[in-house]
């Protein structure tokens, strides 16, 4: 059996408590409190207990999807990245950069929100960039 | 947040208004019973009889959208008993003048009027909060989500700085985000006016900056901010947009125009972890890993920068959004090459000064909050100290406004909206939980019990909800927790959206728009 217990910080609120995601064999079982964080202090409240009850859900999304017709049909990683880069060059020669708009998010990593207004800024050249703050 | 989570504890005074802190914040609102533990004045202002209402000292029930006559009022009294902190006013703030001129204005008399709050609460609360030894004000998204959002918080800085309650511990101005790192997102530039930092797109040497350290040339142009890039799609000028993690056709107010202006992209490319009615309207969907999945940092409400671990592999094909984002870069032809968000996260530093001495090494443990400068600087736990970002704190001269839509004879009834204590945000991650959702299945519409008799409507019948935007239907649930004529929904359920009903109209200044207040009217189904 393969344990182990990784420290890491609740996706939910802007509050960041610290919390264990305990993982048997690949799968997330539970969540514990971490005593040590200077936020939660051994406590957590109905959704942080839960947090990784979505993670390994069967909804998630586990391939790219593309339009073709009408419906959504599965691709390839890089069928499905070309895509995207051939029309946002596309949209942005024809257009000009400020036609192109990204939503960064309030869910994901500070590297990553770093790196998407980034390829906004510098690789396209707006900065049509916002996110759910206000929402 | 100005000051830290912990210090809200040792406060002798708090003044918690549109925070519904023990469900949307519960590890902030066990900060709050500790300090009312300790003897210290509970002060709440809600639409809502919320449950810190029953722990208050004082609480009150102000009119939707009266806040800045509520706390003018408030400053009135303090102002007019001599309960000003004279000494900070005059060392470390200007434009006290131009304030009074407003404040004088505002008589309680006149306040109650406005706001529908009795004069002898607005009197007590004014005395508790002012003759407190350390005063802390809590506010959330019942603060911002107003046309008037920025006169509200102001107002509220106003009420600090006239007590002197800044800058100290367990004093400040402190909003509780919302999302676990919508403070990173906004940190990392995630804004149309701002690069990292919050360093000003629109300051030539700031952008000189930027072009050097990214080897890019750069916009000039301030960005759009969500509705005005919702507007742009329908005037023709925004043609393609990138989606990551966000549910605008959920979240976002009328999101029946959100869906037409959507819907009009010549492309759209969503990234997320969940199939979601943004999702549906992709013509690209790229499956992200979630957080359990990928390494990086948050930086919550206090701005403690904590780690972010991987605990397991990817589901499927899902991948780290930073290597989707670097992949696109690459094959745009800007490359990146970074080899892990470690990487990422020291090209922020060398960019960003408030996060210079912040290292993955740092955090290991606790985190660190910025401003941290230098990698000896210990972090910030609370701000202002000796003075304000800009030298002196400016006292702002404001008025009252009323809200966009009040209501009419046609939409009788205020709505506001809000969250739920098991549910969170659009519901994509809890609405799957089996443990969450056993919990809440289904949207119930709050409704005084006068109103629903006045309906003929009892607990758990279905209603008709429409307002000039949309219709909903929605169980209700009847309650005294909601005043009469107002009526409460939280917005997760995207099968009866709360953001239907909600107006687009927005705060003139940062743009939020009025998710608390508009006009509805009600009728049983049949």
């Amino acid at each position: 059996m393969d344990y182990r217990s990784v420290l890491t910080t609740c996706p939910y609120c802007g509050c960041g408590c610290g919390l264990y995601l305990e993982v048997v064999d690949g799968r997330i079982v539970q969540t514990l409190p971490s005593k040590t964080s200077p936020v939660n202090q051994g406590k957590l409240c109905i959704k942080g207990w839960n947090a990784h009850e979505f993670v390994q859900h069967p909804r998630r999304l586990t391939r790219p999807l593309m339009r073709r017709g009408g419906a959504q049909e599965e691709a390839s990683w890089d069928e499905a990245l070309g895509a995207v880069a051939s029309e946002l060059k596309r949209v942005k020669e024809a257009h000009g950069p400020d036609s192109v708009a990204f939503l960064t998010s309030a869910r994901c990593t500070n590297e990553e929100n770093y790196l998407l207004q980034k390829f906004a800024r510098a690789a396209i050249g707006t900065n049509n960039v916002d996110h759910c703050a206000r929402l | 947040m100005t000051n830290s989570i912990e210090e809200l504890a040792d406060a002798d005074c708090i003044f918690i208004t549109g925070s519904n802190t023990t469900v949307a914040h519960p590890l902030v609102a066990t900060r709050l019973y500790k300090a009312k533990a300790k003897g210290a004045k509970i002060l709440v202002a809600d639409p809502r009889q919320i449950q810190m209402a029953l722990f208050a000292d004082v609480y009150v029930r102000q009119r939707l959208g009266s806040d800045v006559a509520l706390l003018n009022g408030m400053m009135h009294v303090i102002v007019k008993n001599g309960w000003h902190n004279r000494q900070f006013i005059e060392e470390r703030t200007e434009g006290f003048e131009e304030f009074l001129k407003v404040i004088e204005q505002f008589p309680p008399e006149r306040a109650s009027e406005l706001s529908d709050v009795a004069v002898d609460d607005i009197v007590r609360m004014a005395e508790y909060y002012a003759k407190a030894k350390n005063g802390s004000i809590v506010y959330c998204m019942g603060i911002t989500q107003h046309t008037t959002g920025v006169d509200n918080v102001k107002t509220l800085a106003n009420l600090a700085m006239l007590c002197g309650h800044i800058g100290r511990p367990s004093t400040g101005v402190n909003p509780l985000r919302g999302q676990n790192n919508v403070q990173g997102a906004c940190d990392m530039g995630g804004l149309p006016n701002v690069y990292p930092g919050y360093q000003a797109v629109t300051v030539p040497e700031i952008k000189e900056k930027f072009e050097k350290a990214w080897n890019a040339k750069l916009s000039p142009n301030l960005g759009l901010t969500i509705m005005e890039m919702m507007y742009g799609i329908e005037e023709g000028k925004v043609k393609a947009m990138v989606i990551l993690g966000e549910n605008p056709l959920v979240s976002d107010p009328d999101v029946e125009h959100v869906r037409h202006a959507l819907q009009q992209l010549e492309f759209l490319c969503v990234i997320d972890i969940f199939p979601t009615p943004t999702t549906e309207l992709a013509h690209v969907v790229l499956p992200a890993a979630s957080y359990a999945e990928k390494e990086g940092t948050f930086s919550n409400s206090e701005r403690r920068v904590q780690r972010v671990r991987k605990a397991i592999d990817p589901v499927g094909d899902a991948r780290p959004d930073w290597q989707i984002i670097q992949d696109l870069s690459n094959r745009v032809g800007y490359p990146m090459n970074y080899g892990s968000p470690e990487d990422i996260f020291e090209e922020i530093r060398q960019v960003t000064p408030s996060y210079a001495g912040i290292t993955y090494e740092r955090i290991e443990g606790e985190g660190l909050c910025w401003p941290c400068p230098t990698t000896d600087h210990p972090g910030t736990p609370y701000l202002h100290k000796d003075r304000f970002a800009r030298g002196k704190g400016l006292f702002h001269a404001i008025d009252y406004r009323p809200p966009a839509e009040t209501p009419d004879q046609d939409y009788p009834f205020w709505l506001t909206t809000g969250r739920s204590y098991v549910h969170y945000h659009t519901g994509t991650m809890t609405r799957v939980s089996p443990h969450l959702e056993r919990e809440m299945p289904e949207v119930l519409l709050e409704m005084h019990p006068d109103d629903a008799a006045a309906y003929g409507v009892q607990d758990g019948d279905v209603v008709r909800v429409t307002s000039r935007r949309g219709t909903v239907t929605t169980k209700v649930q009847v309650t005294d927790r909601i005043g009469k004529g107002v009526l409460f929904m939280p917005f997760h359920f995207a099968e009866s959206a709360a953001n239907v009903l909600t107006n687009t109209a927005l705060d003139p200044v940062c743009k939020i728009p009025e998710y608390k207040v508009c006009a509805v009217k009600v009728e049983k189904a049949a």
